[in-house]
């Protein structure tokens, strides 16, 4: 299994963290991982993208060109990411703020409402946590206990009193996953 | 299997310096590399396994502090980014010419000049020819992964010893901001007093042993006769690492009629060119140097019998390739490939490159 993933979205997002708390979960099950972020003199509010891959293989390359998964959180990345996307790949991206809405018709698509269902749970910086929970549900590459795993190493001590809150937005994000296209 | 953990690759090279028994990292700061120093700060080796870390007033003093700490039989090191090498390169050169072990390394960035901040390979010639002044080599290792970024650092201070020689790792921003899983090295602890006296008491200037002469570091000799003499033994060292430390890894070359030939960053994109090519049912194999000095030169020419073509593959104008070309001797068409000024190339351009360079589509 090898798995490609672009997560692309605005800065402070959480595009970033969520792609660590992904990849160290790939870790817990044994998998290969990388994590190669677009950097350079990027701040809030600008793009941020990062590559994700696991697999039970070495990993080749880590900067690609065409994803098995896009993740998109904001319109700029939607006009960047949807054409990179292989045919019969998953395209997951939250509807907000998306004023052109995906037109392939040759891949899995599916929106998730992060950050309609953040400001629900009344804290914003569940979003990506959520958007996880989405991806996830599609693509249940990890097991939720190995990101449980993952959420412990990658966070500090004295944010571990924060896990029950992400679990918990990981679980609404599985449940809240609206199907728009399947193959 | 020890401590795994998923980190980028300039966290590795400091976590892994304080595993690998390093008594000082002398730096100073400059992107894509600062997470190095940073890290250092941050974990504040001196408290635990006693360890220097000090960012000193520039690049110039940096290296100079390495070549005091080095002189002393000390595992120091230094890090930096392309024009930030630049400015090291007479301590470089000086630390080649009082046979001196070192640690640099080098997170390239784009350029000429200031450049870019963004991933390039364009110090190859620095790294490799010279980038000092007169006839000097390092050794250096290119790594392709996180983890040979923890590997390599204890490698190249064990090579820069055995050969009292300093070594470079010479990576870039895709391999120091990207994070992989690494398993971290075990704990080494620094030498003693007296394993320094044991290993490096020769040379080193740690004071003059009663009955004993004075060791003097340096790399000035006015008398001509004797500079051609250490000039000879300095050519018989190169050849030696030539002889003996040529590092490298074929992929896919079994039953290659294509030969890729990249390294670091750029021999990661060729595996997933090598992957793609050969779904289109291309043949095509990939040679990465590791050590670019001493370089893999025989095991190209092993190729030779069996590719009808190579492509070297940089992110660069083209350095590396002529390396390749003198190894080949024309008897194959070598090519170029790159992106360069900070573009990292895509695994599909590279397939690209090779079609209409050397398969003539």
């Amino acid at each position: 299994m090898t798995e490609e993933i672009i997560i692309a979205g605005f800065g402070g997002q959480g595009v970033l963290s969520m792609g660590k708390i992904l990849a160290y979960s790939g870790i817990m099950q044994d998998q290969e991982v990388s994590w190669m972020p677009s950097y350079g003199p990027e701040m809030r509010g600008g793009t941020a993208n990062v590559t994700v891959i696991l697999s039970d293989d070495r990993i080749s390359s880590p900067v690609l060109k065409k994803f098995d998964t896009a993740i998109i959180l904001n319109q700029q990345s939607m006009d960047k990411f949807e054409a990179d996307i292989k045919p019969g790949g998953t395209l997951l991206y939250d509807p907000n703020g998306i004023t052109r809405h995906p037109e392939r018709e040759d891949i899995n698509i599916f929106k998730i409402p992060g950050a309609a269902l953040a400001a629900e749970m009344g804290n914003p910086k569940t979003f990506n946590m959520i958007i996880l929970g989405g991806f996830l549900n599609v693509k249940p590459i990890v097991k939720i206990e190995n990101v449980k795993k993952g959420l412990e190493k990658s966070l500090p001590e004295r944010h571990h009193k924060l896990i029950p809150l992400n679990i918990e937005a990981i679980q609404k994000g599985i449940d809240s996953v609206e199907n728009v296209q399947v193959l | 299997m020890g401590d795994v953990r998923l980190m980028k690759g300039n966290e590795v090279i400091a976590e892994a310096a304080i595993r690998c028994g390093c008594d000082g990292y002398f730096g100073y700061p400059i992107t894509p590399q600062s997470e190095i120093m940073e890290t250092l700060m941050i974990r504040k080796p001196e408290d635990e396994t006693g360890m220097v870390v000090l960012q000193a007033e520039s690049e110039v003093a940096a290296i100079n502090m390495v070549y005091g700490g080095a002189s002393c039989g000390k595992k120091v090191m230094t890090s930096s980014s392309s024009p930030g090498i630049s400015l090291k390169a007479e301590g470089i050169t000086y630390l080649a010419g009082a046979e001196l072990p070192a640690l640099i390394v080098n997170i390239v960035r784009g350029g000429p000049g200031l450049g870019t901040i963004q991933p390039a390979q364009s110090d190859y010639f620095q790294a490799v020819k010279g980038g000092g002044h007169g006839d000097y080599k390092l050794i250096v290792l290119a790594p392709a992964s996180v983890q040979e970024m923890n590997d390599f650092v204890d490698l190249g201070f064990e090579l820069s010893f055995k050969y009292l020689n300093p070594a470079m790792i010479l990576s870039d921003g895709v391999i120091g901001q990207m994070m992989e899983k690494v398993e971290l090295s075990d704990y080494k602890p620094r030498w003693t007093d007296e394993e320094i006296e044991k290993i490096s008491g020769s040379w080193a200037t740690n004071g003059k042993k009663a009955g004993g002469e004075r060791n003097i570091s340096t790399s000035l000799d006015l008398d001509s006769a004797k500079q051609e003499v250490f000039n000879h033994k300095l050519q018989a060292k190169y050849r030696a690492m030539e002889e003996n430390d040529v590092r490298f890894e074929k992929i896919a070359c079994d039953d290659a009629d294509y030969l890729f030939v990249a390294y670091g960053s750029s021999a990661r994109i060729c595996q997933k060119s090598v992957e793609l090519a050969r779904e289109k049912g291309i043949k095509v194999g990939l040679l990465r140097p590791i050590t670019l000095f001493p370089y893999p030169t025989k095991q190209i020419q092993e190729m030779l019998g069996q590719v009808k073509g190579i492509l070297s593959v940089e992110m660069s104008a083209g350095q590396m390739v002529e390396d390749v070309r003198l190894a080949v001797e024309g008897k194959v068409p070598v090519e170029h490939f790159g992106r360069y000024g900070g573009i990292i190339p895509t695994p599909e351009e590279v397939v690209e490159a090779l079609e209409e360079k050397i398969l003539g589509k």
